[in-house]
């Protein structure tokens, strides 16, 4: 067994591993965080995106090793003071899912694009930066409309993208 | 329309916790105690098992048990059954070999299931899996669908050539004879290629089973808990009917896939109780591959005749549909009574003929995939009637609305009678829509770089709103399908309604949601909708076939319809009026002629405190039940216009329009629907340009993983545009069709009619990757220098 301590949505968390643990099994198993999915063993499905230092990993190749002395945060961190983030908002206001289950890695995914590409996004630059992610419920119509309404949710809310 | 009544396109209610992390799903529940199964499957398609060795295995850490299909036969589990009985032209009954949740001799397919190990986790379970010693015959296996009946290899005792069934539809007389007096015949040659379902939960099953009270519980990904639990019951013999309870929970996706009783979830409650533990699995994405029961996977030869006023005069086709290693729970229905019916489209064609070969091969069942059988009867259907008008020089959109079906109803020579429709209605709209008419100036700029642009039809029709038992029981059902609905009503004048469909992706808890809140005039916030447990809801069919909307929530109105009725009761009373005196309108019960009147929740309260009426006279409470039998399929149609432009240095099509002008009779909530359209066209342009599961010679399935299975990706898609028309079904009481097959089975066909037409040869088979497009590309160019 080996020692990871990191902080999971703004809480320090410590236990002991086998190092074989993939960073979605210390989520999901450990903490009891089971909004983070797993959908695929090759990396290519997304549901298990969460922020690792800020930035979009999939937990599901990630060993929870890595993440020691790391700050991950999951579906279950982002909203703030009872109010869904401006990206959660634009999901549910767009209906951008269906069965719900890649919901959470698309939407950790959707952040992360809006960290690195800004908060006006063009339809074909959200459609190319999902590459990652899949869905097989919604044709991915109202997943572009959803994060292209949530970028600019961010932009209004600067708060709350500081809060991660 | 209010804003949360039927019509208005009501955000979600099931959304807050999908977007918060909060959904549960299988994998989400963890029971005290719990220990983890893993299978071991077959690496061979087809073997003799000699023996297995479970010892090596046994005394591996954490191992608990190790079970093998013996351990299941001694305590006389059955096998998995296929509940619809399929007749041979003969009139023999359809060859159904045995189903060993666990094999029993012989396994028939990679990823059969061979033993199961149960350890204290899943890392241990899986080694230990690995240390299991089996002995195999291997044996030389089929894999060809128009190869399985000619073949060497048998897959199954009771069927020496793998012919499941020989089974026909329509009239071969009056079919040739049209053919006789044709003017013109056009043939065609179709591969309608295997699919997996791929919901992005993958399937998973917790078995728990209780010595104090001898009850069992199965969590598991199912679209149709109640007939889970009655097929785990009656037929495999795993629990009592009345000890089992089956919990399906938000569930990630089906598309079919998860109407089926599989192995997996009948082990785990069988092994529940022999470790004395509770028993979780959930398969891996490669497990999904190689067990999931798969989609389509036709062989079709067809040929359609018409007059010499281009006039379709008659229809025959051949499919070979190839049924996999078993079959599967629904799989024998899916190329016959919900294929054949279809194949007169949207077209008024007097004499059809149909023939399908049903066969056994060494590869994953096949069984129902979002559309089950329609999609395959449109593919055929509308590449035809496009090949046929580019060969007699017609438009493809006026050849179609020459011969659509414009007097309902409508009986065709297969079947169905079409209740209502009007599909002029929606060419016309989709022809405004995609800008049909400057397509011309479209092809000729894309010309102009190069590109090779084209346009495609697809007029669908599908038979939904699954279905009159009477009639489904005629063909050959095992069970009714009806639907059942029981509206609670607490005295604070909230409501709980138990359906017996399921949602898992549909959004049942906010369109039936709005049903209630229009119908008894109080807040959908008022309104809870439970689904999805065996211990709640008495007994129900379960979602598929597009039937929640017209047939679960026609039963959810007929339990309304009795609430309102007692309501009124009570009101007479509280009211000191004579029952007939009283009205219901707007949440409020009233007298007629008079400003006397009290809230929904009002008269609720009065009928739990039974104060104003004695029980002898009127039962307290209000609490009404229904099941509803629908008098007939719904026919939703439409037409999907796909506008390609494949570039023929590399044969990558991109999709640049897309048009949807669909008819799902009365609309709940249009942005539910729209949504079920999106999704639907994305599995359709999958499965015409992307996806294929392909099994080599020796039935390795080669496409098992999303590495190698071409998911649709945003990348790979448009936005689409989406219409409406309506004319309302007048066969439920809602006028509601369904919409969630439509896509799926427009889309295929407007997909290769598009690429047919910018190539200009008929060639193509799907999925046309940018290969085979290429291939087709140069074959156009230079016919000679390609062969």
């Amino acid at each position: 067994m080996t020692t990871v301590s990191l902080t999971v949505n703004g809480q320090s968390v410590t236990a002991d591993v086998d190092p074989r643990t993939l960073l979605v099994q210390f989520l999901r198993e450990n903490l009891r965080l089971t909004g983070t999915h797993v959908g695929c063993d090759t990396s290519q499905c997304g549901a298990c995106v969460v922020h690792l230092n800020g930035q979009a990993v999939k937990s599901c190749t990630t060993l929870a090793v890595q993440a020691n002395a790391s700050v991950v945060t999951t579906i279950e961190g982002i909203s703030q003071g009872g109010e869904l983030h401006p990206m959660q908002a634009a999901f549910r206001e767009h209906h951008g899912l269906q069965c719900g289950y890649c919901t959470p890695g698309m939407i950790m995914s959707a952040i992360d694009i809006v960290n690195r590409k800004g908060n006006a996004l063009d339809e074909q630059t959200i459609r190319a930066e999902l590459e990652g992610n899949l869905c097989r419920c919604t044709g991915y119509h109202n997943i572009v409309k959803a994060v292209a309404a949530g970028a600019e949710g961010m932009a209004q809310a600067p708060l709350q993208q500081a809060a991660e | 329309m209010t804003a949360t009544g039927i019509g208005a396109p009501v955000r979600r209610k099931e959304d807050q916790r999908f977007v918060t992390g909060q959904g549960r799903y299988v994998d989400d529940f963890n029971r005290p105690g719990q220990a983890y199964a893993y299978f071991l499957r077959s690496p061979h398609a087809h073997a003799v098992i000699r023996s297995i060795d479970t010892g090596p295995a046994m005394i591996m850490p954490g191992v608990i048990a190790v079970f093998t299909g013996d351990d299941l036969a001694a305590d006389k589990i059955g096998g998995l059954i296929c509940g619809w009985m399929i007749h041979s032209k003969d009139g023999s009954p359809m060859k159904a070999g045995p189903h060993p949740a666990l094999a029993q001799g012989k396994v028939r397919y990679v990823g059969d299931h061979v033993a199961v190990v149960i350890a204290e986790t899943l890392a241990q379970a899986k080694d230990a899996a690995e240390a299991i010693v089996v002995a195999y015959d291997v044996l030389p296996a089929v894999v060809d669908t128009a190869q399985a009946t000619k073949a060497s290899v048998q897959v199954h005792d009771v069927s020496p050539d793998n012919t499941v069934f020989n089974w026909h539809l329509g009239n071969k007389d009056e079919t040739e004879a049209a053919f006789a007096r044709a003017k013109h015949v056009t043939k065609i040659d179709l591969v309608n290629n295997r699919l997996v379902p791929n919901p992005i939960e993958p399937r998973a099953a917790v078995g728990e089973y209780d010595f104090g009270t001898d009850n069992y519980t199965l969590y598991t990904t199912s679209q149709n808990p109640h007939v889970a639990r009655l097929v785990l019951s009656a037929f495999i013999g795993v629990a009592p009917e009345h000890k089992l309870r089956v919990i399906a929970p938000d569930v990630g996706g089906g598309f079919g896939s998860k109407i089926f009783i599989y192995a997996e979830e009948t082990v785990c409650v069988w092994a529940a109780k022999k470790v004395k533990r509770p028993v979780k699995w959930t398969s891996d994405r490669s497990e999904a591959f190689l067990s999931d029961a798969h989609g389509r996977d036709h062989v079709t030869h067809a040929e359609m005749a018409t007059d010499e006023n281009g006039k379709i005069i008659g229809l025959k086709v051949h499919t070979t549909a190839n049924l996999g290693a078993y079959l599967s729970t629904f799989s024998s229905s899916v190329p016959t009574y919900l294929y054949a019916p279809l194949l007169s489209g949207q077209y008024d064609i007097p004499a059809i003929y149909c023939e399908v070969d049903g066969v056994y091969t060494n590869t994953a069942p096949v069984d129902a995939y979002r559309g089950a059988g329609r999609p395959e009867a449109t593919f055929v259907v509308e590449r035809l009637v496009e090949k046929t008008a580019r060969e007699l020089g017609q438009n493809p959109a006026e050849f179609r609305r020459k011969n659509y079906i414009t007097q309902f109803p409508h009986a065709t020579p297969v079947i169905m009678t079409y209740d209502t429709g009007d599909y002029a209605a929606s060419l016309d709209k989709a022809l405004e829509i995609a800008d049909y008419k400057n397509f011309p100036a479209r092809k000729q700029e894309s010309a102009r770089r190069g590109k090779l642009r084209g346009i495609g039809f697809s007029s669908y029709i599908e038979a939904c709103g699954i279905a009159p038992s009477q009639a489904v029981g005629s063909l050959g059902a095992g069970v009714g399908l009806w639907e059942s609905a029981e509206v609670r009503v607490n005295p604070t004048g909230s409501v709980e309604v138990l359906t017996g469909s399921h949602s898992h992706g549909q959004g049942h808890e906010t369109t039936f949601a709005q049903l209630v809140s229009d119908r008894l005039g109080i807040s959908i916030d008022q309104v809870s909708i439970v689904h999805g447990d065996t211990d709640k809801v008495q007994f129900g069919m379960g979602t598929y076939g597009s039937r929640s909307g017209a047939v679960g929530m026609s039963a959810i109105a007929k339990a309304i319809d009795k609430v309102i009725a007692k309501g009124k009761k009570v009101a007479a009373h509280v009211l000191e009026a004579s029952e007939g005196d009283i009205e219901f309108k707007d949440g409020r019960f009233g007298v007629a002629g008079t400003d006397r009147s009290m809230a929904f929740g009002e008269i609720a309260l009065q009928a739990y405190i039974a104060h104003k009426f004695s029980g002898q006279d009127l039962e307290p409470g209000l609490k009404e039940g229904a099941f509803y039998d629908p008098t007939n399929f719904t026919f939703p149609a439409g037409v999907h216009i796909c506008e390609v432009e494949i570039d023929p240095d590399t044969g990558v099509t991109k999709i640049e329009r897309w048009t949807a002008v669909d008819d799902f009779g009365v609309i709940i909530n249009p942005m539910i629907v729209e949504g079920q359209v999106h999704g639907g066209i994305a599995q359709g342009v999958g499965q015409a340009l992307l996806e294929g599961a392909f099994y080599d010679e020796s039935g390795q399935l080669i496409t098992a993983s999303f590495n190698d299975y071409c998911m649709p990706r945003a990348i790979d898609l448009p936005s689409f545009d989406v219409g409406m028309t309506v004319t309302p079904c007048p066969s439920n009481p809602l006028g509601i069709k369904g919409c969630g097959e439509a896509g799926a089975i427009a889309a295929p066909p407007a997909v290769i009619n598009a690429i047919t037409d910018a190539l200009g040869h008929e060639d193509i088979a799907m999925p046309a990757t940018p290969q085979a497009v290429w291939r087709a590309a140069q074959k156009a160019r230079m016919p000679m220098a390609a062969e």
